[in-house]
């Protein structure tokens, strides 16, 4: 479906007051609460529509593979600092960290909370649709499929940021601005092409995590960064116990903690990244860590059961609670796959400031994002309200009431 | 005044710390930006979180309009006040709450001055990055309505990009928690992105009453290197080489032969006043990356046809060619009886165009132009130099910087990069929205605000006054605060 379109489509939908579910790759279906409404495809919105690397800015249509951006970037020696995850297959199957007998584990995990497309029309959209069972056929290349199912305005819509984040931004901090499509039906430039414009409200970056429910994403411009010129990683045995390495001051650009075990990226010129892990120790590991880890395809992630995302001050202490637990961004974000009760598990990480969402693997809880206080989620409600008056767009993804 | 709103006022405050006689409000008539002057029905400054709802709640309940106010130093106009409301100041709201190293952050009330956060936790090897020019004198929650930047933003970003949580509160009084559930420092939120949409909006959405920061390492070593270019272009095309090389300074600052002959002439920086143009490009980092990258950018600029390279040999000369850069905006004060600041971006491919285009609108209106210009992030502050004593030329200094703005525009930027839309901009924003942006602007506006009482008639301009707009009503003149470096 073309721009044009698409904006008919939805103006239609408005006139009628039929609720969408906005979808292009469907990577990140399995992430949110379930959408009910028409499926609305945007994936044909597609394209780079400018990039000038001595700019750091890239424009792009929302529906535009991931993977195709991503290209251009390095192409020109440069990236997105956030290292946006795909969620899609390893690159080549049966190698590296994701093993292939994994799949039918996160392909379990995916259907839980996904539009349920007709039958007819999933059958349409079986080509580029990570559900279909194409998608898990050796006979097809997995690598063009997978990295191409994830796109810029999934990225944007879900706002998740991959290792870097801590020391390079998130999502949000990136974009710059967005062609929106809001729910009168109206198309929005808000923001813009540059990195500095106080001009206006910041609705570009209100639109970052919003899952859709502000609006059609059409085009989003962003800033990209200059890849380091030498990245390294390094593994350290921590016993068990909380790493404790001191890394302050030092140009990390990633960290995991799993099973005993410490991973560091540094990243900097290569002299320094080399004194750097000099002063560190620690022994050379394979940098597929972090896509894996970004992608989930690491073995810790092929689970059936719940999987939290916790996001917590990164001093904050251990969670002491039940579970398996791999430990991101310096402490910030930390993976915890238990059958603990998303009230008692929330009561906890709300103590040490954080919130936790029901990752994956969330039948049957409702609650899949942390709850909103009430005055909080009624101004949630009159800012949906402001950009979608009609409530068309992903009904109740983020929280029923939005 | 109305009797019983002033009842309330006196019921929620302390005697001290509401004004209401002509001569205690004339102070706050105006902010940076003094060509608009207004004075208040009252100014309050209340001292505790009880305080400033109660206020609130009055203002509320009798429909008085309430603009809230830092250090008054912005250069929009966001402070004015409005002739039938009140001012609240957050002044009072200066104590440093916390300063958490562990979790690189320090949790503050509005009113702290965005220079006393780095001053606070110096002794830690921590600083808070973003430096706009008023950074010894503007203060936190200023920065967070207006989404200050400063010379850094292109490595360290604005204070967007620096804020982990706010305190806010709403018209009905109603303290709301954004970015942070109780504590601090948890990098992301549930829900909408609010924190985003609070910072810069210039007052119009609820009041900030605390503020968390980022803070960051301060870098081992920081070395800037100034380069002379006998073209602007040539200049231009040499960050781009920069950028392109894969080099991403801490600053990275364009001035042109006006700027640099007036900034020498008062602060004796050292600069080569025959230049057409300068750029000074500072890195920071560890002591080896440092080391490698001024190699890097040294051969850059010579091969961009640089025509003369020269690194800071010590601590003293770096401050010292900052001194130059910092000093642009009195230095241009001292050689024209008026100048009138611009705040326009663009993307920096256009820099030869649209410099080519100021050229020639300076030699149309008949008044000169020093460009000064945040080559790292296309932040361009072009300063029209005129004289307010000649009727004529204020208007023409108007007409110019309108034409600068649409220009802007025109080539993909914004009409204001980092001082706000204000009121001093209300009719350049008209240039840039479409009626149903701003509608929908309005309509987030009453999400938040459904009485329009927060700071009405800033940031955001009617659709009527843009649909009326037949001329522009932009003033500009002499900045208050002198002893303010403007960068």
């Amino acid at each position: 479906m073309e721009e044009a379109e698409l904006i008919e489509r939805v103006k239609q939908a408005i006139a009628s007051q039929t609720p969408l579910c906005i979808r292009a790759g469907g990577s990140k279906a399995f992430y949110g609460r379930a959408c009910v409404g028409e499926a609305l495809d945007v994936s044909g919105l597609r394209g780079i529509v400018a990039y000038d690397p001595t700019e750091l800015v890239i424009t792009a249509r929302a529906g535009t593979p991931l993977a195709e951006i991503e290209a251009a970037l390095a192409a020109n020696n440069q990236m997105l600092p956030f290292e946006p995850p795909h969620f899609s297959p390893p690159p080549q199957a049966g190698e590296g960290l994701g093993q292939p007998e994994t799949w039918p584990a996160l392909f379990g995990g995916l259907v839980g909370g996904l539009v349920a497309p007709p039958e007819r029309e999933r059958e349409r959209e079986s080509s580029s649709d990570l559900l279909s069972t194409n998608a898990l056929s050796p006979a097809l290349p997995q690598r063009g499929r997978g990295q191409n199912a994830a796109t810029l305005g999934g990225m944007v819509a879900t706002g998740l940021s991959g290792p870097r984040r801590p020391w390079g931004g998130a999502v949000r901090d990136a974009v710059l601005g967005v062609k929106l499509l809001n729910g009168r039906g109206e198309v929005l430039c808000l923001g813009g092409q540059v990195m500095k414009n106080v001009a206006g409200y910041d609705v570009s970056r209100l639109m970052v995590g919003a899952m859709g429910t502000l609006g059609v994403l059409l085009e989003v411009s962003i800033k990209v960064l200059p890849r380091p010129a030498c990245e390294r990683t390094l593994v350290f045995e921590t016993g068990g116990r909380p790493a404790n390495t001191p890394t302050s001051g030092m140009p990390v650009s990633a960290s995991l903690e799993l099973d005993g075990r410490l991973y560091l990226r540094l990243s900097a010129s290569s002299r320094c990244v080399e004194m750097a892990a000099d002063s560190l120790g620690g022994e050379a590991a394979d940098p597929e860590i972090w896509a894996a880890a970004r992608d989930q395809t690491l073995p810790f992630f092929q689970t059936d059961l719940p999987l939290w995302r916790i996001s917590l001050p990164p001093a904050a202490p251990s969670l002491n609670l039940p579970g398996s637990e791999l430990i991101e961004w310096n402490g910030a974000q930390r993976w915890l796959i238990s059958e603990l009760p998303a009230k008692a598990l929330r009561q906890r990480v709300g103590a040490l400031g954080g919130h936790a969402t029901l990752f994956r693997n969330h039948a049957g809880v409702d609650e899949v994002f942390q709850p909103l206080q009430p005055a909080m989620l009624a101004l949630h409600q009159r800012v949906k309200q402001a950009l979608d008056p009609h409530a068309v767009f992903n009904p109740g993804r983020l929280y029923p009431e939005l | 005044m109305n009797p019983a709103f002033l009842a309330d006022l006196r019921a929620a405050l302390p005697a001290h710390a509401l004004l209401i006689e002509a001569e205690a409000l004339r102070p706050y008539e105006c902010d940076g930006l003094s060509a608009y002057r207004q004075v208040p029905l009252a100014v309050c400054l209340p001292e505790t979180l009880e305080q400033a709802q109660a206020v609130l709640r009055a203002c509320r309940e009798h429909r008085v309009p309430v603009v809230a106010r830092g250090a008054g130093t912005g250069l929009s106009g966001g402070a004015l006040p409005l002739a039938d409301g009140i001012v609240l100041s957050l002044a009072r709201f200066n104590r440093i709450l916390e300063i958490d190293p562990e979790n690189r952050l320090a949790r503050v009330q509005p009113g702290v001055r965005n220079l006393a956060i780095s001053e606070a936790v110096a002794h830690l090897g921590l600083y808070y990055a973003p430096d706009p020019s008023s950074q010894i004198a503007c203060s936190i929650g200023g920065n967070v309505a207006e989404n200050s930047g400063g010379v850094h933003c292109l490595k360290y970003g604005l204070t967007v990009h620096n804020l982990l949580a706010l305190k806010v509160l709403t018209i009905d009084g109603e303290l709301l928690e954004i970015g942070a559930c109780g504590k601090p420092g948890a990098l992301d939120s549930p829900g909408y992105d609010l924190l985003a949409l609070m910072t810069g909006s210039e007052g119009l959405l609820g009041i900030v009453v605390e503020v968390s920061v980022k803070l960051l390492l301060k870098p081992e070593r920081a070395q800037v290197v100034l380069a002379a270019f006998d073209s602007v272009e040539t200049a231009g095309a040499a960050v781009a080489k920069i950028i392109g090389a894969g080099l991403l300074p801490a600053g990275l600052e364009m001035m042109d032969n006006l700027s640099i002959r007036a900034a020498e002439d008062f602060v004796h920086a050292g600069y080569p006043v025959d230049a057409a143009a300068i750029l000074l490009c500072e890195l920071d980092g560890s002591n080896a990356e440092v080391s490698e990258q001024i190699l890097a950018l040294r051969e850059i600029l010579l091969a961009a046809g640089a025509v003369e390279v020269r690194t800071a040999e010590d601590e003293a000369q770096r401050l010292k060619f900052w001194a130059g850069r910092k000093g642009a905006f009195p230095a241009v004060g001292r050689i024209s009886p008026d100048y009138y600041c611009m705040d326009g971006t663009i993307p920096r491919r256009h820099l030869a165009r649209v410099l080519g285009r100021i050229g020639e609108l300076s030699t149309q209106y008949g008044l000169r132009v020093a460009n000064v210009f945040h080559a790292g992030d296309g932040n361009l502050h072009p300063l029209i130099l005129f004289d307010a004593n000649r009727p004529d030329e204020l208007h023409r200094a108007e007409a110019f910087g309108t034409d600068i703005l649409k220009l802007c525009v025109e080539v993909g930027g914004t009409v204001t990069g980092e001082h706000g839309i204000g009121v001093e901009k209300l009719d350049a924003a008209c240039s840039q929205f479409t009626p149903e942006e701003l509608a929908q602007f309005h309509a987030i506006k009453a999400a938040f605000d459904p009485d329009g009482l927060l700071n009405p008639g800033k940031a955001v301009p009617t659709l009527h006054r843009c649909a009326e707009m037949g001329r522009m009503h932009v003033h500009g003149g002499a900045l208050p605060f002198p002893e303010l470096p403007r960068f």
